[in-house]
């Protein structure tokens, strides 16, 4: 008999996060009841939940570029970022993001995942270019439009980065892909999978571009 | 050779700066929280391995309790005007991109040395920390070039580092914790009871409908656990293989990859899957916790829509 009383952490989680409670307070109650649940003892879960997290910290590293963003932005980074975008004839906050979507796939497809990211180049970058390029079309944005273009912004990194990854050989969720097929006896080389990444890649290019392009059509019609 | 601990004692330093700096700020009332929060962070990166498990589990939830007890807070204080901004950007012009795009260059001209050339077999980093070790240089070249070039004030790093930080709070660990969840929910056997719940409604004699169970199930499960990384070998041991591979001959390369993808679908709809989600969001000072994740669902959906038609159409051909 399956036991299913662990997955009442599961519900903890979705019901902490829809009714707002500190993200961290929902995920450690959720982790100590999980673990309480499944027959550990305080005690196990207390050390299990900190080995898990002594041995994730590679995860939390990525904030060490903040100091070089942050000292950039004290000389007008930001500012500049606007000005460029605001010089280019045809720029539009579209345009923008589609040129970065498919670099995005691109880089992600060599395996040059980490050149960018939202620390890395959308808070500095982006962002502030998409915004500039928004206001260039529409003057001076209200809060919901400036919040739907960065929110944009980010989701564009993010679909440009997931669905291209997978198709480099030697990233992590391939070689996963075909461990769990090789211990059914299905030997399957990195090659054959990653070539049945790029149908989807170019789905999300297209799918997400053309959100892309009615993002445009919606701003420049906003203007009139 | 350079290992993960090297970067551990530079990001430790980092958020000791990040203590540093928010202790300096004093227009935020609760800065001896976010000082706290962020030394304890650097005691993590330091100290980590000394502590033992029930040591780190007790950081944990001293953290937990001053993020949950809203200790944290942030300041007004901006290094700055935007006058003095704007005047600074006509200054220097395009030459400010030059410090920002090191970091991204650093990285590109890294992982190429280290995958392409000879260096490869010298073994100078771990081959498990090459990404992170290649971010690290390049935040220390971006840093050197900015303070040799611009002159800033000595502790303008640290105070800027730390607004941008402190804009972020609590949300910064979030991902780190969901992957000790992950750890906790693996032990209690988590994964194994969804595959199990799975199984049993299986329905039989319909392809599409298996195909339509395996991409929902991957979808769901990486919803739950924030990454598809553990959805996979679930769903795959519960579906994927017994019934749409063996029973039912699918290709097994279209399968493995875009039930892979169809859980990537799910990785954007989810608020577990913090760095890329909810960590943005923060970063972005969007007022929206979930703006992100709103922009990304219709996106999302039509793709998810799309991987089931390539899954069905191709793997059974």
């Amino acid at each position: 008999m399956t036991d299913y009383w662990p997955l009442l952490g599961i519900l903890l989680v979705v019901a902490g996060f829809a009714l707002r409670f500190n993200p961290l307070f929902v995920v450690a109650v959720a982790a100590i009841v999980t673990g309480l649940l499944g027959h550990m003892s305080f005690l196990k879960v207390l050390s299990t939940l900190g080995h898990g997290f002594n041995e994730n910290r590679y995860v939390t590293v990525i904030w060490i570029i903040l100091p070089v963003v942050g000292l950039l932005e004290r000389y007008g980074l930001q500012e500049q970022a606007r000005t460029l975008i605001g010089s280019i004839r045809g720029a539009t906050t579209g345009r923008l993001l589609i040129v970065y979507l498919a670099v995005r796939q691109i880089l992600s497809a060599l395996g040059l995942t980490t050149v960018a990211g939202h620390p890395q180049t959308v808070r500095p970058l982006v962002a502030p270019m998409a915004v500039a390029a928004a206001e260039k079309q529409r003057g001076k944005l209200d809060e919901a439009t400036s919040e739907r273009v960065k929110a944009m912004s980010a989701a564009t990194d993010n679909v440009g980065l997931f669905f291209g990854e997978d198709i480099f050989l030697a990233i992590a969720s391939i070689l996963l892909i075909q461990g769990s097929l090789a211990s059914f006896g299905i030997q399957l080389t990195p090659f054959q999978l990653s070539v049945w990444a790029i149908p989807s890649a170019i789905c999300a290019f297209l799918i997400h571009g053309a959100r892309l392009v009615l993002l445009d059509r919606k701003l420049a019609r906003a203007a009139k | 050779m350079i290992t993960l601990h090297w970067l551990y004692i530079l990001a430790g330093a980092v958020f000791a700066g990040f203590a540093l700096g928010s202790a300096r700020d004093e227009t935020n009332a609760k800065r001896w929280g976010n000082a706290a929060f962020w030394a304890l962070l650097a005691v993590s990166f330091w100290f980590g391995d000394l502590l033992g498990d029930i040591g780190n589990g007790i950081l944990v939830l001293v953290l937990v309790a001053i993020a949950g007890l809203h200790l944290i807070g942030r300041g007004t204080k901006e290094s700055t005007t935007k006058d003095a901004r704007r005047r600074s950007a006509a200054r220097y012009g395009n030459r400010l991109f030059v410090p920002a795009l090191l970091i991204p260059f650093t990285a590109f001209v890294g992982t190429l040395l280290f995958n392409y050339t000879p260096l490869k077999a010298l073994n100078l980093i771990d081959p498990k920390a090459v990404t992170l070790v290649l971010l690290g240089c390049g935040v220390l070249i971006a840093l050197i070039v900015s303070y040799a070039w611009l002159r800033p004030p000595a502790l303008a790093a640290v105070d800027d580092g730390s607004r941008l930080m402190n804009g972020v709070g609590w949300a910064a660990v979030l991902p780190q914790m969901l992957a000790s969840l992950g750890v906790i929910f693996a032990a209690a056997g988590v994964g194994t009871t969804i595959g199990a719940v799975v199984s049993a409604v299986i329905p039989s004699g319909s392809i599409f409908l298996a195909v339509l169970l395996f991409a929902f199930g991957m979808v769901i499960f990486t919803m739950i656990m924030g990454n598809a990384f553990a959805a996979f070998p679930v769903m795959a041991t519960a579906i994927g293989i017994p019934i749409l591979i063996q029973q039912d001959g699918g290709n097994p390369a279209v399968i493995g990859a875009v039930g892979m993808l169809s859980g990537f679908c799910g990785t954007l709809m989810t608020p577990m899957a913090a760095n890329f989600n909810i960590v943005p969001a923060a970063l972005l000072e969007l007022k929206d916790q979930y703006g992100v994740i709103r922009a990304q669902i219709p996106t999302a959906i039509p793709l998810l829509i799309a991987n089931i038609l390539i899954l069905y159409f191709a793997a059974f051909r």
